[in-house]
């Protein structure tokens, strides 16, 4: 199968045990049934593909190949002539995408509501009360054993995924959440067993398998908040694999994974595309734009000889480029190590949940255990005194701290979601409802990230731009976009680094640097374009970096919110320092390198600032994985997408100001549940202590308990739908 | 009384065929793609691709 499709793409390719084989690409764009239809129809069409199927909530096309004549590279371009932008997935990064662990989870949430509505159809009766009277001790004694053969299979099938969470945690010379809930399952379901043996009335199945279910639903709207991210996650890094284009010794181009790319190989970087590898210009001349890598936002010209960085735009030449570097070595690889530490250093952050089983597990047990002794000691007998600890263990199980956490943060999420802005994981929000201070980057962050037309008279910029639509320069597309449609010069022709030359209404025309229009006394500057006749005075086009609308709104709330606001920029500080005035940001630093970036926060959380980092480019990644919490736009760059824990859409920097409501708002939730808990559990301890917990009071305080959670959970959701 | 050990084994074995139903239903990654499904029922040709 491999031999058929083309060789360059065979590192793309999966084969399954029935030997058939597969290309998975990410499809974005896709949201409607009628763009599911039109994508399967339109790629199974083609040569050498036997069928094709696209999730619609992943956006993942998986296409099986038959036969001779499948090329990916069709099948990427006929997607694009659909309109959907499409990339190959890096079967490597892919691997093991169905979610064992999330199917694991609902069939233990399947068993659990089973054994729970099935275990209630035998103790009800017994809570009614009905034995005694027409109902016969011995038929409570069979109703107990039918609740038993139900609910024991149950609970200990669904219950594994806290019973090996506990293990892993205790192994581990510590007790998480899990602890106490297995604890607590266990022994009731020890001591319900003892108690229908001996014939006794205090049998708690129903309790331990409703508690199970109770949690799980807890656990699992937890996974799949986190799944959610994972993929998000994933589907970026597998983005990553993208292609560069090797030239052979006969010339010829052939698209390779960058991850097959050796030092010494000949690629071709076509105009508009990024440089896939650290590497020096062989053949050909263009201007370099470096924003993602240093932030300075005027583009270098670049010539043979010239030493070229990973990841930055080259903007108006073909080239042809020697690889200098592999890609696990280049440029990039320093930042991704920079992201690697921020991200453990993250990793040690202590998630709320866990920082309240900290303080409930030994105060719990600890009354339990007291409950005993001195029940035992004043005399109750060990059994009594064992019923009443095995009563508090039960009553007290965290169900509604198992709840109050994962309830609130896929209710903030959700309504996150809904505004354009995904959150990756709920540690996430967490840290974010603590940042003290905001860090911005300057470029694509508070500006647009792309220069704009100043002012200039509507005829000169008529023609002006019959030659801007023929240029891919940044500045001759803000040139044209400031003109609207129209025509295009004839004979036009660009050189690279200078500008371009055409023919309107028959006379030559020129637009590009000052020095390509004969300026000589003129300094070069970049942010500006001429454009004239030949032999005749040329005009000045002026561009500058404009500023998102609600820039110094957006500056302006966050200080209200008792912020502090900083910029750090890569751009010279001739360039900040406008954009901060404008704003009203007091503190900036400019000429900031990536790593100056990253230290400059790691500067800030060690003097006990909590930072929040809002970047784009590839030169605030480390900066993102570094500080306490981040965001970036859905424009970044995909290594900064992955760095940042939340990533916003749209235009607007208002997501910012609203995530951090949003984080914070969840973050008063979660702490009135946990209040809430407590003084339940302040309550309920005391009446088991004494004795006057039967099954039906521990059914009843435990569901209750969990369904108040979960509704003050729900009331984030409500108010966002209020807005 | 002892129709109760008739009726409830029943009961039980009628829940029990639900949840193998429901695990038969994760297994085969029915809630994988529920946007997908969602949509997917709209369209009368089916088509035989890999499962997604």
């Amino acid at each position: 199968m491999t031999a058929t499709a083309p060789e360059d793409f065979s590192a793309f390719v999966t084969h399954d045990a029935a030997g058939g084989a597969g290309l998975e690409l990410m499809v974005r764009g896709a949201r409607c049934a009628a763009c599911m239809a039109k994508i399967e129809k339109g790629v199974a069409a083609l040569p050498g593909v036997g069928g094709a199927r696209l999730n619609l909530s992943t956006g993942k096309l998986a296409v099986a190949l038959k036969g001779a004549g499948a090329d990916p590279a069709r099948i990427i371009a006929a997607l694009e002539d659909m309109g959907y932008e499409a990339r190959l997935f890096d079967p490597a990064v892919i691997q093991d995408e169905h979610d064992k662990e999330g199917r694991r989870l609902l069939l233990a949430l399947g068993v659990a509501g089973f054994g729970t509505l099935n275990v209630m159809m035998f103790t009800v009766p017994v809570w009614a009360g009905l034995f005694g009277q027409e109902l016969q001790p011995s038929t409570r004694a069979v109703m107990y054993w039918f609740a038993a053969l139900v609910a024991t299979p149950c609970a200990l099938y669904a219950g594994t995924p806290f019973f090996t969470s506990a293990w892993t945690s205790l192994r581990r010379g510590r007790a998480n959440m899990d602890v106490p809930i297995t604890i607590g399952v266990l022994l009731t379901l020890a001591m319900s067993f003892y108690e229908i043996i001996r014939g006794g009335g205090h049998a708690y199945f129903d309790a331990a398998v409703t508690l199970i279910f109770l949690l799980l639903i807890g656990r699992y709207l937890d996974h799949q908040l986190r799944a959610r991210a994972r993929s998000a996650a994933r589907d970026l890094l597998a983005l990553q694999a993208s292609v560069a284009r090797r030239l052979d010794a006969a010339g010829h181009e052939r698209a390779v994974p960058i991850a097959m790319v050796q030092i010494g190989d000949r690629l071709a970087v076509a105009p508009g595309e990024r440089i896939p590898v650290d590497g020096v210009i062989e053949a050909g001349r263009s201007e370099i734009d470096n924003a993602l890598i240093s932030g300075e936002t005027r583009p270098v010209a670049a010539g043979p000889g010239a030493r070229l960085y990973a990841g930055a735009l080259n903007l108006n030449g073909r080239l042809v480029l020697r690889a200098a570097a592999r890609v696990q070595d280049s440029a990039l690889a320093e930042i991704g190590r920079l992201m690697e530490a921020g991200a453990q250093s993250k990793s040690k952050y202590v998630r709320l949940a866990d920082k309240a089983a900290a303080l409930y597990v030994p105060v719990v047990h600890t009354v339990a255990a007291a409950t005993f002794i001195l029940g035992w000691s004043l005399g109750l007998g060990w059994h009594e005194a064992l019923t009443r600890a095995a009563a508090v263990l039960i009553i007290t199980c965290p169900c509604a701290l198992g709840l109050a956490v994962p309830a609130v943060q896929v209710t903030a999420s959700g309504r996150l979601f809904r505004a354009g802005v995904l959150v990756k994981s709920g540690a996430a929000l967490e840290r974010l409802a603590s940042v003290t201070h905001v860090v911005f980057d300057k470029t694509g962050v508070l500006t647009e990230g792309r220069p704009r037309l100043l002012d200039a008279s509507p005829q000169s910029l008529a023609l002006a731009a019959r030659l801007a639509r023929a240029s891919r320069h940044p500045l001759a597309r803000a040139l044209t976009e400031a003109a609207g449609l129209g025509p295009v010069a004839d004979d036009v022709a660009e050189v690279p680094g200078m500008g371009v030359t055409g023919t309107i209404r028959g006379r030559r025309a020129r637009l590009g640097r000052a020095d390509f229009l004969g300026l000589t006394g003129e300094p070069p500057a970049q942010t500006e374009l001429w454009f004239g006749f030949d032999g005749e005075e040329p005009q000045r086009f002026r561009f500058a970096d404009a500023l998102r609308p609600d820039a110094a709104r957006t500056v302006s709330r966050l200080k209200a919110l008792g912020l502090t606001v900083e910029i750090l920029s890569g751009d010279v500080a001739a360039a900040v320092i406008p954009i901060a005035e404008a704003v009203g940001v007091e503190r900036w630093a400019a000429g900031m390198t990536p790593l100056d970036k990253a230290a400059a926060i790691r500067g800030l959380e060690t003097a006990g600032w909590r930072t929040l980092m809002v970047g784009d480019g590839l030169n605030d990644a480390a900066a993102l994985a570094g500080a306490h919490a981040s965001m970036a736009p859905g424009a970044a760059v995909d290594a900064s997408q992955n760095a940042a824990d939340l990533v916003f859409d749209g235009e607007g920097l208002d997501a910012v100001v609203l995530a951090i409501e949003v984080a914070r708002a969840a973050k008063r939730r979660a702490m009135e549940n946990f209040g809430f808990s407590a003084l339940y559990n302040a309550i309920a301890a005391p009446a088991a202590v004494l004795g006057l917990v039967n099954p039906f009071v521990a059914a009843i305080a435990m569901s209750g308990s969990s369904l108040v959670v979960t509704l003050n959970a729900l009331r984030m959701g409500l108010a966002g739908a209020r807005r | 009384m002892t129709i109760l050990f008739y009726l409830a084994p029943i009961s039980i074995l009628l829940g029990l065929i639900g949840l193998i139903a429901f695990g038969w239903t994760v297994k085969h990654g029915q809630y994988d793609d529920l946007k997908g499904d969602a949509a997917r029922i709209l369209y009368d040709h089916e088509q035989d691709g890999p499962e997604g």
